[in-house]
């Protein structure tokens, strides 16, 4: 549905986006994840031709952003990073100026312009001023106006960001409920919104890609590793943690230790295993044998956060290795 | 077409939903009517004073009330145009509206072109209120007609002109008070070339003159329409428009 090959985009001063490929099949729903400023927005913006690339290509459904914009401007839903609303407007009013410049008209434009009103939840306000709407409603009245005309791709750029928890799951299940009939690239800095709601994820970092995957695989490359959570309580209470956090990096198969809490007598470490080792066994009975109170012991899931900063934080972006030294 | 109707109406619709248009409409009530009557004024004061020399002379409407008028309305679109257009492309490049037209499958002309005719429908019905006025004129005397109407296709052309310089501006900003007092600046630019000019009967006077848009305009004020002078607006408005698509376009390339 999309192909990206070799896409490149310079500014003046700075090469925004690096020749970067990537292809997303048809009803996917694909991450674009990478640090601000990684480039992300700019891929997005030769997609939806609002840009043309400095060099390389990019397809949408079999056009060329270049050769036949209007065609790929036809089967593209764009949210862009603040939603391109017009305050003085109605939302209703709003809705059916941009189904009409997608190309609607008649009869068809209102049912859209209902529909869509539905589906995002924002049949309520369809007669207030989008001036005087929440920052949620906004973006779901932004999300509205992407689908009005029922594009094959959807692109969202960080339709969760500056709302609050609740609207951003609502707006992750919308966005979960659109995956069915529409190609969707999605770009954030959040990563537990590329673990809920992709299939893909395309990991972008100094306008390169560093790593596609799909987030089962990506998350499967920290598999190895074990965390664990281990709450201590040294019974002679005259024991620091630095001792405690000593004894715990001895014992073996565990690659380091971090301290994250003390109180109350007791600490909160985290310990992380060496590659293809567990240790939840050998932390208790270490602990157990020193004379401690073992308060807790806990697997802490290796996100995609580890992955995502291993990959993106490391100046020779090495993909796959660079996860579990 | 169709979307540049669509564009036109979304900007029209914008226009009336808040104050400008009517602040605009009512600063231009105010200082055209002002004008009126004080030429009216003069008109009647000379008919008077002609009257009492015992030789009374045929007094010209069209010469003493409708052609002056119509000058000084002419001044006061300089004042308003930037008024009208520094919106138009500024605020959308604020807002990041923007990115939804220029994403949309619609020609960067058809939005241009949509907007320009919006402000020029905004900038006629601001005119239309001097109309009013200048009815009155017919129901005491009984002005040429034919002067007026070129005066006002005058005055349109005129605006067109200066409106496809300001939404060219308009592009140029983010910062709509910037876009319009660059549109000021160069529309009072345009206004006292004439000045220089008329100091000067070098070469480079004359063209220099030749930009001025109000000497353009002074031959409409008096009923003629000299073939010279709708070519200087209509391709000033083409340069006006054509700007405004490279400079969209440009928009692309920079941002």
């Amino acid at each position: 549905m999309i192909k990206v090959e070799g896409l490149t985009k310079r500014y003046a001063r700075t090469t925004a986006v690096d020749n970067i490929s990537f292809e997303v099949q048809k009803g996917q729903i694909v991450g674009f994840l990478g640090p601000n400023g990684a480039g992300k927005t700019t891929t997005m913006r030769c997609l939806t031709c609002f840009m043309p690339p400095s060099s390389g290509s990019a397809s949408v459904a079999g056009f060329d952003v270049l050769e036949h914009p209007m065609e790929v401007k036809k089967r593209i839903g764009y949210l862009p990073e603040t939603p391109p609303l017009y305050p003085d407007m109605e939302v209703s009013e709003y809705l059916t100026f941009v189904g009409r410049l997608k190309g609607l008209s008649g009869n068809e434009l209102t049912r859209r312009v209902g529909e869509v009103s539905e589906r995002c939840a924002v049949a309520d306000v369809s007669k207030k001023l989008i001036g005087k709407l929440s920052k949620g409603y906004r973006q779901r009245v932004g999300l509205a106006q992407a689908i009005i005309h029922n594009p094959d791709v959807l692109i969202l750029d960080e339709p969760t960001s500056g709302l609050d928890p609740k609207q951003i799951n609502e707006t992750r299940d919308l966005i979960r409920g659109l995956a069915g009939d529409h190609t969707i690239i999605l770009s954030t800095h959040i990563l537990p919104e590329v673990e809920q709601i992709c299939e893909r994820v395309i990991i972008i970092a100094k306008g390169k890609v560093v790593a596609t995957d799909t987030v089962h695989n990506l998350t499967n490359r920290l598999r190895g590793v074990e965390a664990v959570a281990v709450e201590v309580e040294p019974r002679s209470g005259a024991l620091d943690a630095g001792a405690v956090q000593s004894r715990l990096e001895q014992v073996s198969g565990v690659s380091r230790v971090i301290l994250k809490d003390s109180r109350d007598g007791r600490h909160l470490f985290e310990a992380e295993s060496l590659q293809g080792k567990t240790i939840r066994g050998d932390l208790a009975r270490s602990v157990v044998e020193s004379g401690w109170n073992l308060y807790e012991l806990r697997p802490v899931a290796l996100s995609l956060e580890e992955v995502f900063l291993s990959l993106t934080s490391t100046d020779t972006a090495e993909p796959s290795g660079a996860v579990a030294e | 077409m169709r979307n540049t109707w669509t564009i036109f109406q979304k900007e029209i619709t914008s226009y009336f939903n808040s104050p400008i248009a009517y602040g605009l409409m009512a600063f231009f009530a105010l200082i055209s009517g002002y004008f009126f009557y004080v030429y009216v004024a003069i008109f009647v004061q000379r008919g008077m004073e002609s009257q009492m020399m015992g030789r009374p002379q045929p007094m010209d409407v069209n010469e003493w009330v409708v052609r002056p008028v119509l000058m000084n309305i002419s001044v006061i679109g300089l004042f308003l145009i930037p008024m009208i257009t520094m919106r138009l492309f500024a605020e959308e490049k604020r807002s990041g509206t923007i990115e939804l037209l220029v994403t949309s499958p619609i020609h960067d002309l058809e939005i241009i072109l949509g907007k320009w005719f919006a402000a020029l429908v905004l900038y006629a019905a601001i005119l239309g209120l001097s109309a009013l006025n200048l009815a009155m004129l017919f129901m005491y005397g009984k002005p040429d007609w034919r002067p007026l109407v070129v005066g006002y296709l005058g005055l349109l052309l005129q605006g067109g002109c200066l409106l496809a310089i300001g939404t060219f501006i308009s592009t140029t900003s983010k910062n709509q008070i910037i876009a319009g007092t660059g549109t000021f600046a160069i529309a009072l630019l345009l206004w006292v070339l004439d000045w220089v000019s008329s100091y000067g009967t070098e070469a480079w006077a004359k063209v220099v003159g030749y930009l001025s848009v109000v000497a353009h305009f002074e031959p409409f004020s008096k009923g003629v329409i000299d073939s010279k002078d709708v070519v200087f607006f209509v391709s000033m408005i083409f340069l006006g428009l054509f700007l405004t698509a490279r400079s969209l376009e440009s928009l692309r390339w920079r941002s």
